[in-house]
């Protein structure tokens, strides 16, 4: 058994120091489109109809993007002459409600431990496998106070990624029903927040919200681990969310 | 042992045994355009002919499509030899006011769930089959609605019926303190929805059934009527762990319909992500199986190189799952010289860790302990289920699609051992993993040093009409998609067999006689994807 823990410290230390430190290795995340300037009205038609899910439409003399149907097809960054800007980031996470304040979100007794069940209820598996990572070495996030749980009955937060198949909306409403209060409810991904390429259809409810309330959404196809680990500290009050600026969740939070 | 498998009947001899055996039926059977064997039959000899291609020819059941035409339903049963006998399509006609149709399922057991899905979707009915109903929807979905039907509106929810409450798993197992313990849809840290019945008499499980299609979302109804460029999407997303090789298979079946096959470049490109995806999943699925024998150090360091590739393949692609790289005559990125000699740099490092790690792995005797001789599946059960992927190739059935129906550059340029065990136990799968991983990493070093320069896609594709079959083989074993485009170029009919479809089938196989504590290595020998079986 020795050499298993030789193997392990010789291997050091792999961890992310994100949020403390900022991560720059590369491939950590896809990225995504930004919202560009782009006054020529042509181009904006271009730019919409290479779009397969209506994620970007024209406003005024720019393209905003809808995050939420954003699915990664990375067809608006090729085959058009005049392009989206993209940018390499993941602090994507941001609060359903825009004026959420802070005694909606978890309060600071959960900010260092929360217990978080993941629910599938249709995923891909790319989703889900990119939750998988949170625990593993690169990312860690029990050094965070985070921490899985089997059972929604000890859980503070339902991860929940999918479009929510009609199959699993029963299992779905049970668990968060058997969790116990003050609970939170984190979407991951695009098909947890508009249905992505599947719904709403027959067999799906297209989105997370039809079903039961949401409190934080992470956008992406799927959202890189750092994304979801932003996704939870926002969450808790740790990280500002993507929408607003650094410091006015932070002042709103001590504020209330 | 696995010689008998592989010697197959030429196509003369298939043709040849045809004739003698049904005498008149050769005027219904030609030979296609793509080498492939039509052979139209009526009820009455369906099932006498499936079987014998199954169980006396050594055939492989691919799939069962069925097609809601307008007077009739189309049964196309689908099989597969080697490159020498290649293809076989059994088709068979019935009117639309017969609802019932021979099952096949005695004689070719691969067929067993095919038949039950089709029972939940069309509203067709097997004479013989044992067991249908409840399967890919569940208690709450009204009787008698079947989504696959033409006249199903498919884009608005439909009513739900209230949930029976005299619903109760279907039990098998009677004995004095039998008892029945359910798992899932919600269990387990990270696992995927899925429920298993665990049937016991005490600490020993008897018998496991699992109750898959908690995730169905319907692709093969969603892509109906829907451009090319739609459905793709659908086919990357259904399963995003093996994303990059159902896109191929769909758009393969595509480009077959077009008759243009993509450059040089991008054939030799989509073989390197091919096998980077191959590679990644295998090195998931160990890490799984490190996990699952609570093996820490084990686990963490398959997860520090599954993280690494996963990140190789972002800044290959610009997607860490290789999402958005396939396109119907090509793939849409093309890589630097400098990417490529990154890429073999860091695949070789990563095969040289993987090495290490099994070599300290099999030396380990405690881990041993707990996967030797868990969960065996046979020979015979293997090939009866027609289980495919690493799950077959650890019981002693040498098949690979890049081997026995080689596509693409496999044809020729490149050639790829076929990891084989006999064993059948979860070593032997384990086995078979690391030996696929390494095979994946040498294809990927050699490629990326020899790089054909062109293009990566077709400029002239256009897309035609027309019905085609596309396979690859994806990292968990044989997936087939079928794809029928209509004169608009909308697809008509589009269904996919996935490789965990055929595989929890015999899932049962491995989880019996076993004790409690040992079904989470069971499973992650497995190594099964629910949405890709679901889709």
């Amino acid at each position: 058994m020795s050499k298993w823990v030789l193997l392990g410290i010789r291997s050091g230390t792999k961890t992310t120091r994100y949020p403390s430190h900022t991560e720059s290795a590369a491939g950590i995340s896809p990225g995504r489109p930004k919202d560009t300037l782009m006054a020529d009205k042509n181009a904006q038609a271009l730019i919409r109809d290479l779009c397969p899910t209506g994620a970007l439409n024209p406003k005024n003399d720019r393209i905003a993007v809808d995050y939420r149907r954003c699915i990664s097809c990375r067809r608006c960054a090729r085959g058009a002459s005049t392009l989206v800007d993209w940018e390499e980031s993941w602090e994507w996470a941001s609060l359903s409600a825009p004026d959420l304040n802070a005694s909606s979100a978890l309060g600071s007794p959960f900010s260092q431990s929360l217990h978080i069940r993941v629910l599938d209820a249709g995923a891909c598996r790319a989703c889900l496998s990119e939750i998988e990572q949170l625990g593993k070495p690169y990312y860690n996030i029990h050094r965070l106070g985070f921490f899985m749980t089997p059972t929604p009955r000890h859980a503070d937060v339902l991860l929940v990624a999918g479009p929510v198949a009609d199959n699993m909306r029963l299992p779905l409403e049970k668990a968060y029903d058997a969790m116990p209060t003050p609970k939170r409810v984190v979407a991951v991904g695009a098909c947890a927040l508009s249905g992505g390429v599947f719904g709403p259809s027959f067999t799906s409810y297209g989105s997370l919200k039809n079903v039961i309330p949401v409190d934080v959404e992470i956008p992406g196809c799927p959202p890189p681990p750092l994304a979801i680990i932003h996704g939870l500290l926002v969450l808790t009050g740790r990280r500002p969310p993507a929408e607003s600026g650094a410091t006015s969740f932070l002042d709103r939070r001590s504020g209330t | 042992m696995n010689q008998s498998h592989i010697a197959r009947p030429t196509r003369k001899d298939l043709m040849d045994g045809i004739c003698s055996r049904w005498p008149g039926m050769e005027a219904n059977t030609r030979i296609e355009e793509d080498g492939s064997a039509l052979i139209t039959c009526d009820i009455a000899t369906l099932r006498e002919l499936c079987e014998w291609l199954f169980c006396e020819n050594n055939y492989a059941f691919a799939t069962l499509i069925v097609e809601d035409e307008e007077a009739d339903w189309l049964f196309r049963y689908i099989f597969y030899g080697d490159a020498e006998v290649g293809v076989v399509h059994v088709c068979m006609k019935q009117p639309k006011s017969n609802t019932v149709a021979p099952s096949i399922s005695a004689g070719v057991h691969a067929a067993d769930w095919h038949e039950r899905e089709v029972e939940d979707l069309f509203g067709i009915s097997f004479e013989g089959h044992p067991r249908l109903g409840d399967f890919v929807l569940h208690e709450e979905w009204p009787e008698g609605v079947n989504p696959m039907k033409k006249d199903f509106d498919a884009s608005k929810p439909y009513m739900h019926r209230q949930v029976d409450p005299e619903w109760r798993p279907l039990r098998i197992l009677e004995a004095q303190g039998a008892f029945m313990m359910p798992i899932g849809p919600v269990y387990s840290d990270y696992a995927e929805a899925c429920q298993f019945f665990l049937e016991t008499v005490g600490e020993d499980v008897v018998r496991t059934t699992p109750r898959i299609f908690y995730k169905f979302r319907g692709v093969e109804k969603l892509a109906e009527n829907q451009p090319v460029e739609r459905v793709l999407l659908m086919a990357e997303r259904f399963s995003g762990a093996s994303a990059f090789a159902h896109s191929l298979a769909f758009c393969r079946a595509v480009e077959k319909i077009s008759g243009l096959e993509p450059p040089p470049r991008g054939q030799v490109l989509r073989v390197l992500f091919a096998e980077l995806e191959r590679l990644r999943h295998h090195v998931g699925a160990i890490a799984g199986i490190c996990g699952s024998t609570a093996l820490a150090v084990a686990t963490s360091q398959a997860s520090i190189l599954e993280e690494e590739l996963l990140r190789l393949s972002c800044i290959m692609s610009g997607h860490r799952y290789l999402f958005g790289v396939n396109r119907p005559g090509g793939i849409s990125i093309d890589v630097t010289s400098d990417q490529c000699k990154m890429l073999g740099d860091s695949v070789r490092s990563i095969a040289s860790d993987l090495k290490n790690l099994f070599d300290m792995l099999r030396l380990s005797s405690s881990f041993l302990d707990r996967i030797e001789e868990v969960g065996i599946v046979s020979t015979e059960n293997a090939l009866s289920y027609g289980l495919v992927g690493p799950v077959a190739r650890g019981s002693g059935i040498a098949r690979d699609l890049r081997n026995i129906l080689p596509y693409g550059p496999y044809k020729s340029q490149i050639a790829c051992q076929t990891a084989l065990e006999t064993e059948g136990d979860g070593y032997a799968r384990l086995r078979v993993l690391f030996r696929e991983a390494e095979e994946s990493a040498n294809i990927i070093c050699r490629l990326s040093s020899e790089l054909p320069p062109g293009d990566v896609a077709s400029p002239e594709f256009r897309l035609k009409a027309g019905q085609a079959l596309g396979w690859v083989e994806a990292p968990l074993g044989a997936a087939f998609h079928w794809v029928s485009i209509g004169e608009e170029g909308a697809v008509k009919r589009y269904r996919v067999t996935p490789p965990s479809f055929m595989n929890w089938h015999g899932f049962h196989l491995a989880a019996e006689n076993f004790a409690f504590q040992d079904f989470p290595i069971v499973m992650a020998t497995f190594g099964l994807s629910n949405a890709e079986c679901d889709r």
